[in-house]
C-alpha cells in the first residue's frame, strides 16, 4: 500500500449496505411527500436528502476515514451554506 | 550551478493527499455554483408557492424516481471500483467503471425523453405555451430546465472523466498503489449524485 493513500478499504458488502439504505431513504422521501404536511413537507424532504448526503459523503466519498482537517473543511462549507439559507429566510420572514 | 554530485535513489514525488485536497477545494466551488441556484429556487418558491406546486405536478415522478435510483446505483459501482483497485483487482475496477458510464448514459437517455415531453408541450423557455404560463410557473420551468440542464452537463463531464480513468486503469497508470485519479473521479461523480439527491425532491416532490 502506498504511503500517499490513507489506505482504508471499505468492504464490498458494506458499500452495498450503504446503497440499500440510500434506496430505502429514496422510497421514504417519495412516500412522505404524498401526505400534505404543509411546511413540514419541505423540511422532511430536505432532512432525508441530508441524511442521504451524509451517507454518500461518509462512506462512498470516504470522509469518515479522512484526517480531521479534510473533515473540518467539508463540514465548514456545509455549515456556511446552511447559515446563508437561514439568514436569507430570517430576512424574508422578518419583512413579510 | 546544477551539477548533481550526489545521486539520490530516484523516487518521483507523487502527492496523492495534495491531489485529493485540491479535488475537494474544486468540489466546494461546485457546491457554491449549485448552492447559489438553490437559493434562487428557495426564494422564488417562497414567493410563488402555489405556482411551484402546479409546476411540480406536471413533472414525471416515475422518471425522476428511476433516475434517482440509477444515479445512486452508479455511485455504488464507483465506490465498489475503488474497493476493487485497493484489493489489486484492476480488471474488476475497470469493469465497474464501464458499468458506471452505462448508468450515466441511461440517466441521460431518460432525461432526454423527459425534456422532450416538456418541449412537445411547449414548456421550454421562449416557446408559445411557456409565454402563457403564470409568472410563478414560468419561473419554475425556467429553473427546472436550467438546474437539471446544468446537472446533466455535469453528468456528461463525469462520464467523460470516468472514461479517461477507465483507460488509465487499463494502461496500468491507475493501480493498487496509485489510485488517486480513480478516487478523485469518484469524488466528482458522488458530488453529481449528491446534487441530484437535492434536485429530485425539490422539483419532483414539492407539495
Amino acid at each position: 500500500m502506498s504511503e500517499d493513500h490513507n489506505g482504508h478499504v471499505v468492504d464490498y458488502k458494506f458499500n452495498i449496505l450503504v446503497w440499500i439504505d440510500l434506496l430505502i431513504f429514496t422510497i421514504i422521501t417519495i412516500e412522505v411527500a404524498q401526505f400534505d404536511l404543509q411546511d413540514l413537507t419541505v423540511i422532511m424532504a430536505l432532512l432525508v436528502a441530508s441524511v442521504k448526503t451524509f451517507l454518500v459523503g461518509s462512506y462512498f466519498m470516504h470522509l469518515k476515514f479522512e484526517n480531521k482537517f479534510m473533515q473540518a473543511i467539508v463540514i465548514g462549507v456545509a455549515v456556511l451554506f446552511v447559515l446563508v439559507l437561514i439568514l436569507l429566510f430570517s430576512d424574508y420572514l422578518f419583512f413579510k | 550551478m546544477s551539477t548533481p554530485s550526489i545521486t539520490h535513489e530516484h523516487s518521483e514525488h507523487f502527492d496523492a493527499y495534495g491531489k485529493k485536497l485540491g479535488m475537494w477545494l474544486f468540489l466546494f466551488t461546485e457546491v457554491l455554483l449549485f448552492g447559489g441556484l438553490f437559493i434562487v429556487y428557495a426564494t422564488y418558491r417562497f414567493l410563488n408557492h402555489d405556482a411551484f406546486h402546479q409546476g411540480s405536478a406536471e413533472l414525471n415522478l416515475v422518471v425522476g424516481a428511476i433516475n434517482t435510483a440509477i444515479l445512486l446505483t452508479s455511485s455504488l459501482t464507483v465506490a465498489l471500483s475503488i474497493t476493487a483497485i485497493q484489493k489489486g483487482d484492476s480488471k474488476k475496477a475497470f469493469n465497474l467503471i464501464i458499468i458506471t458510464i452505462i448508468f450515466a448514459l441511461a440517466f441521460l437517455v431518460n432525461k432526454y425523453f423527459e425534456w422532450y415531453a416538456k418541449y412537445e408541450h411547449g414548456l421550454f423557455p421562449g416557446m408559445e405555451h411557456f409565454k402563457e404560463l403564470s409568472h410563478g410557473e414560468s419561473q419554475f420551468f425556467f429553473l427546472y430546465f436550467f438546474m437539471t440542464g446544468l446537472h446533466a452537463i455535469h453528468v456528461i463531464v463525469g462520464a467523460v472523466l470516468l472514461g479517461v480513468i477507465a483507460y488509465l486503469i487499463k494502461k496500468g497508470t491507475v493501480n493498487k498503489d496509485r489510485y488517486i485519479y480513480l478516487e478523485n473521479g469518484g469524488l466528482y461523480w458522488h458530488l453529481v449524485d449528491v446534487i441530484w439527491i437535492y434536485l429530485f425532491p425539490l422539483f419532483y416532490l414539492i407539495i
